[in-house]
């Protein structure tokens, strides 16, 4: 057995020990003492299966997997199972999904960048701003801001990314409002979800662009689509806290009055969750912004593009003005969506009515 | 019932255990194994074991126990916030344990409604729109909504907030939020009402406040209020009856008199030997026999029916045998000495009391003259008497006699 080997021997083992002692953990009738020595014993036959193993030829410590072909064909597995969805759907998943999704954002689109005129809409968001928080100073920041993008001849590839933004949160409210809510009321299907949320997070970006290029092709709407999945966990998480954190009492006290399920949800869970559920419509705006320079990649045009342009074109000034950009959308929509998170909470806050 | 009022509340048997497996517990419970047993060995809890309690209709039902001792799981089982184990209770003879979803629903809105100890408001709503959720849930529409307006304004002036009707509950004092919880659960017009602990997060003053107004709503509204409480003082202040729960299990119900006077545990007795007894014994339960003669009788015929107590008091009435005064030893026997013929010169005015004055308010009596406090009834008859001393030696007692057969 090589150096290598036995590293990985001794990691292999701990790890086991490591998932034993937790699993064991959860166990309440299980004393502390013996807690360490089942996990020992699990990891000790790990250890002796793990050798015995590695003589019989598997090389499973040598590293590499096992030689040539891997132990686990897991990458082959999706290849197919992706080949086949192409093959057999992907003709009719452009036709019917895509391609009019495409169509209504490309009017968006030109709506935001021809169909208004751009002090029109600077002034629209500086009202909005002002709407939102009752302050004038953010709607002068958000006016100077939408005036300092025109000035950098930007405008165009801006309103292109607030039209991707806007859709793709638009699409992430449809599937994640309704996850969060029914992860919020039942506990079974949040333990189902939790992980895979934390799997949804944690993967690269980048990952999710590969099926969706090949089911949809190069294009805004497969942008769209890995925006939204990539922007979609915080708004499932927040929405689901948001209703666990309603009081148990006011909770009761609706119960006793005769309130149906539907009509705690209505009229309770859901008014006292705004706050959170504005919370995590807030995250996944800027979720879906920082996936706009990667959705680029796969010819979704707007800022993204421009930054990609000059990392090709090596003009870091191009890249620059870009990202400035970038960065001014993201701080006018956070504030906007948190001076507007605030007031919901308002209502309910001592000393402000 | 003792008091010759139906039931309105029966409770027949209810345990509630709390943990994965309850009715696995249930055998164990009932061979006599304790309850620190079965949390040690299977991780259930028992919060109610076995209670069974009849609630009056009209009155105050006070449930005490101190903290852990299953008084608010007891108080849900009620309206079914929790459902029991094992057991039954029933409203009106009818089993609610045994409503479908929708029923109990119904039951909710029309039978019962609930004032919480952390008030338990809506935030996002106003104080009138809090007052009038119950409401709301029973109709669609705006003119629906609108009629609810009109009736939750009602009872805002009745638990004193008019002016606060668009005030978000944030920006209330506490005592003013559980008058907004009060009126909401009135607004209902159920017959019967539930308050868990409604008073115990106010400061005392505010407390004692809310208990006046809820004493003086409930002379008017006359419900069924099942009202719980861990504050003795309190139970004895609104409490027609009460019922004593320790560890999940009733160990007394009684009057508030009656716990005071017949503790039916040590643990009872204990937990009442702190309590002002001046404010809740009364005048009749503590009154001496006293000797009464008519004004017609001879000096000489009273004196020797006075005995021979500290003064000899005796109390002096009319033909009717209505109170017109006392006499002393001494006096008689000085009329005797002087040959009067009749007592009427001799005699001198009297404090008196009635028989359900408890003693707090007798004492001030008993202090404005030296002769003993006469305790009559609604027509001027004597009862009996109050001495300063029969009093403070009432108030000395302490309640360690254990009486178990009461």
């Amino acid at each position: 057995m090589s150096f290598g080997g036995i590293v990985s021997l001794l990691l292999i083992v701990g790890g086991v020990f490591a998932a034993a002692l937790i699993l064991i953990k959860a166990r309440q009738d299980v004393t502390p003492a013996r807690r360490f020595g089942l996990a020992g014993a699990a990891a000790l036959v790990a250890a002796v299966l793990l050798v015995v193993a590695d003589f019989a030829g598997l090389r499973v410590l040598a590293g590499g997997g096992g030689g040539d072909t891997p132990l686990l064909p897991l990458a082959d597995l999706i290849d197919r199972a992706v080949d086949w969805l192409v093959t057999e759907y992907g003709d009719a998943l452009r036709e019917n999904i895509s391609n009019p999704i495409v169509y209504a954002i490309g009017f968006f689109e030109r709506f935001l960048y021809q169909g208004i005129a751009w002090p029109a809409m600077a002034i629209a968001f500086a009202l909005f701003a002002y709407h939102a928080s009752r302050k004038w100073t953010l709607a002068v920041f958000v006016a100077a801001a939408f005036v300092l993008i025109w000035a950098l001849q930007l405008w165009k590839p801006t309103m292109q990314t607030l039209s991707l933004i806007s859709v793709s949160i638009l699409v992430t409210a449809l599937v994640g409002l309704p996850l969060g809510i029914a992860m919020g009321l039942s506990n079974r299907f949040r333990t189902v979800m939790m992980p895979a949320l934390d799997f949804m997070q944690t993967m690269p970006s980048f990952v999710y662009l590969i099926p969706v290029v090949m089911l949809f092709g190069l294009g805004t709407f497969s942008g769209v689509l890995a925006t939204a999945v990539y922007a979609a966990p915080p708004l499932v998480r927040l929405t689901d806290l948001g209703l666990r954190l309603v009081d148990k009492e006011v909770m009761e006290a609706a119960t006793a009055f005769g309130a149906s399920r539907s009509q705690k949800l209505w009229r309770v869970q859901l008014p006292l969750a705004l706050p959170n559920v504005m919370a995590g419509v807030n995250q996944s705006i800027m979720m879906a912004l920082a996936m706009v320079v990667i959705a680029s990649m796969i010819g979704v045009r707007g800022l993204g593009q421009e930054v990609f342009y000059g990392l090709q074109r090596q003009e870091p000034g191009t890249g620059f003005t870009a990202g400035l950009c970038i960065v001014l959308l993201a701080i006018v929509l956070d504030r906007i969506t948190q001076a507007y998170g605030r007031r919901m909470q308002a209502h309910y806050r001592a000393g402000e009515h | 019932m003792s008091n010759g009022k139906r039931a309105k509340i029966e409770l027949k048997g209810v345990t509630k255990i709390f943990g994965d497996d309850p009715a696995r517990i249930l055998p164990m419970i009932a061979a006599g194994v304790s309850k620190a047993a079965v949390l040690e060995e299977t991780g259930h809890t028992v919060g109610l074991y076995d209670v069974t309690l009849d609630i009056p209709e009209g009155q105050i039902f006070v449930v005490m126990g101190l903290s852990g001792s299953g008084k608010s799981t007891l108080i849900r089982h009620l309206n079914r916030l929790i459902d029991p184990t094992a057991g039954q209770v029933l409203v009106d003879g009818e089993d609610v344990t045994a409503l479908d979803a929708k029923a109990l629903t119904a039951f909710r809105r029309s039978r019962m409604s609930m004032v919480f100890q952390r008030f338990g408001l809506f935030p996002h709503r106003t104080v009138l729109e809090n007052i009038s959720f119950g409401l709301d849930l029973q109709v669609s529409g705006r003119p629906g909504r609108e009629a609810n307006r009109e009736k939750a304004r009602i009872w805002i002036t009745a638990v004193g907030l008019d002016g606060y009707e668009d005030a978000y509950p944030h920006a209330l004092s506490g005592g003013m939020q559980q008058r907004v919880g009060l009126a909401r659960a009135l607004a209902m017009d159920a017959d019967i009402l539930l308050m868990d602990e409604a008073f115990s997060a106010l400061d005392p003053l505010i407390r004692r406040d809310m208990q006046d107004q809820l004493i003086e709503l409930q002379s008017r509204l006359k419900k069924t209020i099942v009202f719980i409480t861990h504050d003795l003082d309190e139970a004895l202040r609104l409490g027609d009856r009460i019922a004593i729960l320790k560890d999940g299990e009733v160990v007394q119900v009684g009057s508030g008199e009656e716990i005071l006077t017949a503790p039916a545990t040590r643990y009872v007795a204990d937990f009442v030997e702190d309590v002002n007894r001046s404010r809740v014994l009364t005048a009749g339960t503590v009154q001496l026999d006293c000797v009464v003669v008519t004004a017609s009788e001879a000096p000489a015929a009273a004196l020797a029916r006075a005995g021979n107590g500290e003064l000899q008091v005796t109390y002096v009435v009319d033909a009717d045998g209505k109170l017109l005064g006392a006499v002393t030893g001494s006096r008689l026997r000085r009329a005797i000495r002087e040959n009067l013929a009749s007592m009427e010169s001799l005699i001198e005015p009297v404090q008196t009391a009635t028989a359900n004055m408890v003693l707090e308010e007798v004492l001030p009596l008993t202090l404005q003259g030296d002769l003993p406090v006469a305790v009559v009834d609604g027509h001027g008859r004597v009862q009996g008497m109050l001495s300063r001393r029969s009093i403070i030696a009432a108030l000395a007692e302490t309640a360690g006699v254990v009486n178990p057969g009461q």
